[in-house]
């Protein structure tokens, strides 16, 4: 709490030295590890990303930019995926971003662990990712939670640039990026991240019903749709259906 | 044939300012509501929920139909590594080598 008396300033530099100080203090060893290999293991999904990019066709800059600017990586595939298939960028980016609607919700989730003060959630919004997301609900302690939100958002904003534009030059040279396996690390690194959260049985539930709405959804609906769909399975455990069900059945 | 420059430029450009006001509502929004612990173990729940189905959506589907067995197959080595507790870097490389090694062998 001693980084309270910074919250009146609205000079960034004392903002981030008084943040990283008490980061140190809060993170304990094996989280630090955890962030650096969740970091090690979003390198080669950035790799992934710049090179199946600019073997697709794209401009080197594209990822890049896109990395910069959007900074997220299930968009970012979906955008390059749309626009390298043919598609207008105009559907590109009405795709990407109702994939990036879930951001909303995410906010609202760990809104506490941005920390106080309009500069920190001004700032702090950009570091939203799924993997920083799912590392802050692992935490349930509210400086943790801060404290991890800060280092793994940070870290991975470094290395995300960094490997997608490592990727991007490389991409020229593979060929074929699926023989290498790359399409799996995405979806591989965010199944370990919410894996931890899915022991609460009525989470699991509902996660469970949401990913099976999802499926049958993306069949027939346009990418970004299936996604935000998942949240009906909220309704699984919601008390209401359950006590109603539970009439039914009983 | 890929979209010119500018279009580029101008759609990547829109989607970092629609994304950034995606992620910058909720907690704009929470400086003025703050939620009750109902709603944010509701909220916290909802996020898993999204979580999980892009997870599964991204395993297993590449443009509206299968992704074909080698990226379940790689992905599924991630979540049995993972559920014992391997490190992240593990998990990762893992999935992508099961997937290679399985397109090496002929599976899709």
């Amino acid at each position: 709490m001693s980084d309270r008396s910074f919250d009146l300033t609205d000079r960034s530099g004392l903002f981030i030295v008084s943040t990283m100080r008490s980061l140190h203090r809060t993170l304990g060893g094996p989280l630090v590890r955890d962030i650096a290999l969740v970091s090690l293991a979003d390198a080669v999904v950035g790799l992934s990303h710049g090179a199946i990019a600019t073997s697709a066709g794209l401009a080197w800059w594209v990822p890049v930019l896109l990395s910069v600017a959007v900074f997220a990586g299930g968009a970012q595939f979906l955008f390059v995926g749309v626009v390298t298939a043919g598609g207008s960028v105009t559907a590109a980016v009405a795709a990407a971003l109702l994939v990036n609607a879930r951001h909303l919700p995410f906010g609202l989730a760990i809104v506490d662990a941005l920390g106080t003060g309009r500069l920190r959630r001004l700032a702090g919004s950009h570091l939203m990712t799924d993997e920083t997301v799912a590392f802050t609900l692992a935490q349930h302690d509210p400086a943790r939670r801060r404290a991890v939100y800060w280092t793994c958002g940070v870290a991975l904003l470094a290395v995300w640039n960094l490997s997608v534009a490592a990727g991007a030059q490389a991409g020229r040279a593979i060929r074929d990026t699926g023989a290498l396996g790359l399409d799996a690390a995405f979806p591989a690194v965010l199944l370990a991240l919410v894996l931890p959260s899915l022991r609460d049985a009525g989470t699991r539930h509902a996660a469970l019903a949401g990913a099976a709405i999802a499926l049958a959804a993306a069949c027939f609906l346009p990418a970004g749709l299936p996604v935000l769909l998942a949240l009906l399975g909220l309704l699984a455990v919601h008390p209401a259906v359950r006590a109603r069900t539970g009439r039914v059945t009983s | 044939m890929t979209p010119s420059t500018p279009a580029l430029v101008a759609g990547i450009l829109v989607l970092g300012a629609g994304t950034y006001a995606l992620r910058v509502a909720g907690p704009l929004l929470g400086e003025r509501l703050s939620p009750s612990p109902a709603a944010r173990r509701l909220l916290e729940r909802a996020a898993v929920v999204l979580l999980t189905a892009l997870t599964a959506l991204a395993a297993l589907i590449q443009d509206s139909g299968f992704a074909g067995a080698a990226r379940p197959a790689g992905v599924l080595v991630a979540g049995i590594l993972a559920w014992r507790r391997a490190p992240f870097l593990v998990i990762v490389l893992s999935a992508a080598a099961t997937t290679a090694a399985l397109r090496l062998l002929g599976t899709t």
